[in-house]
């Protein structure tokens, strides 16, 4: 089981700006993420786009920022469990947490941090009938192993990025590879839609634009696909299909935590330390409502800030603590690594 | 300076609008503001198609740009149509604009 001190679910930038401040208190912090990196919605959906509203940084691209978190934090040293949901949470006898993943990893802390953004990214799953019935048997929306597809038939689906990124992985490992999209433009890196075309020109992949699948067929395995392809109808045989139409957000099983939710979002006490109706767990960030509340970066990271003194307080209730500058205190890493500002010399010059 | 528009919920609902023409706001950021059922998830960057659309009147809209045209290619449940909300900017000549919010 994983210990540590705050258990923070969900590594966008709040989460990941909570492992700082939780760091200047000496609190150590393991964050959850169902993505595969941290970052959140900054990482995934946007990370070539620019945000304006950073105190101090007039641009800044949403993956710089991840980036630039990353090395703030790293003297902190934060465990991560990525690629993973938080599934579970258990109250323990004396007041700490349990929480357990969709893939059964135990973290223990005595406190939750909920930094979950719009929730856990979920793929979104086209609406074909019969498609939830070859789940696992053919029907794949993330690919975690390209080995898996070794030799096999693949159709992927999708315009955007995934799609062709994994057209590409797999024109090398599959038997065949047909991509298909409901128009002839992809969005992507130029680069990825430059080498798809490649691929399609050396006869290494099938190319089918504007097409679309309209049925799935199969014993006990998916094992065909039906295509539209303008005005033809088509069979292909298959032994995968990997719908890729990005992922969408939803609040997941942390709506089942006993939490007290509003319009999708988890009500905090904001005019103290942003604690749930459970005390211990906090929510911090896009995740959470209260009067006023505004989903911008810069307030996650106020609340991060806030919960960390909180969170201190409720895991050394005895301990008096006052609030410290960096400028003045320095930064001291759990790594043994040490950043302060320059001592001023006192000399005469004669 | 305001306009009226119309949305028509998920339920088959009407709700009529005031939407203020000089605040720089969009078709999803008016339905947010009243509280319909629009999540936005990308903030505006015609990257989710949670605020897809269906425009049921006859209104000169500013065309499709190639980001929103290329979301709607990989949405679902798309019309000829469909439009993302938060590609349409509130305007004067959008006074009386009825729309239908598409199946999430």
């Amino acid at each position: 089981m994983i210990k540590t001190d705050i258990i923070i679910i969900g590594a966008g930038p709040t989460g990941l700006f909570a492992v700082f401040e939780a760091g200047l208190l000496k609190l150590k912090c393991h964050l959850i993420d169902s993505l595969a990196q941290p970052g959140g919605q900054c990482a995934e959906i946007y990370p070539k786009k620019p945000i304006y509203d950073i105190p101090s940084r007039p641009e800044i691209m949403a993956g710089d920022l991840v980036d630039q978190l990353m090395e703030q934090i790293q003297p902190f040293q934060p465990g991560f469990t990525l690629g993973e949901t938080a599934q579970d949470i258990e109250k323990q006898a004396d007041g700490s947490f349990v929480v357990t993943t969709d893939k059964g990893t135990q973290h223990h802390a005595p406190v939750v941090a909920i930094a979950g953004g719009l929730g856990t990214f979920e793929p979104r799953k086209p609406d074909l009938p019969n498609l939830l019935q070859w789940e696992d048997k053919g029907v794949d929306y993330i690919i975690k192993d390209p080995e898996k597809y070794r030799n096999k038939k693949v159709l992927i689906a999708g315009g955007g990025d995934s799609a062709l990124d994994w057209t590409i992985v797999l024109a090398s490992v599959a038997e065949q590879v047909t991509l298909i999209h409901r128009r002839n433009e992809f969005r992507g890196a130029l680069d990825s839609v430059e080498k798809v075309q490649a691929l399609k020109n050396q006869n290494k992949i099938q190319l089918i634009t504007p097409a679309e699948v309209t049925a799935l067929e199969g014993n006990n395995r998916l094992s065909s696909l039906t295509i539209n392809h303008g005005e033809t109808t088509a069979e292909q045989p298959v032994d995968y299909f990997i719908p890729l139409f990005g992922l969408t957000p939803k609040l997941g099983p942390m709506a089942h935590w006993g939490l007290e939710i509003e319009k999708n979002a988890i009500k905090v006490n904001n005019s103290l330390d942003y604690q749930t109706n459970i005390p211990g767990i906090y929510a911090i960030g896009d995740i959470n409502t209260y009067p006023g509340k505004l989903k911008l970066i810069l307030c996650g990271f106020h609340e991060a800030t806030l919960m960390c003194q909180s969170a201190f307080q409720r895991i050394y209730p005895d301990k008096r603590n006052v609030l410290k500058y960096t400028t003045v205190s320095g930064i001291s890493g759990f790594d043994g690594s040490r950043k302060e500002a320059q001592k001023s010399t006192i000399k005469t010059i004669e | 300076m305001e306009i009226n528009i119309t949305v028509i919920d998920r339920d088959g609902q009407e709700h009529p609008l005031q939407a203020p023409t000089d605040m720089a706001m969009n078709l999803m950021e008016i339905c947010k503001a009243y509280e319909l059922p629009v999540e936005g998830t990308c903030g505006g960057m015609a990257m989710c198609a949670s605020c897809q659309c269906y425009v049921l009147s006859q209104h000169p809209l500013q065309e499709k740009s190639p980001d929103e045209e290329a979301m709607l290619s990989e949405a679902f449940h798309v019309k000829e149509n469909s439009r993302l909300g938060c590609q349409i900017q509130m305007d004067e000549k959008l006074e009386g604009l009825k729309v239908e919010l598409a199946p999430e």
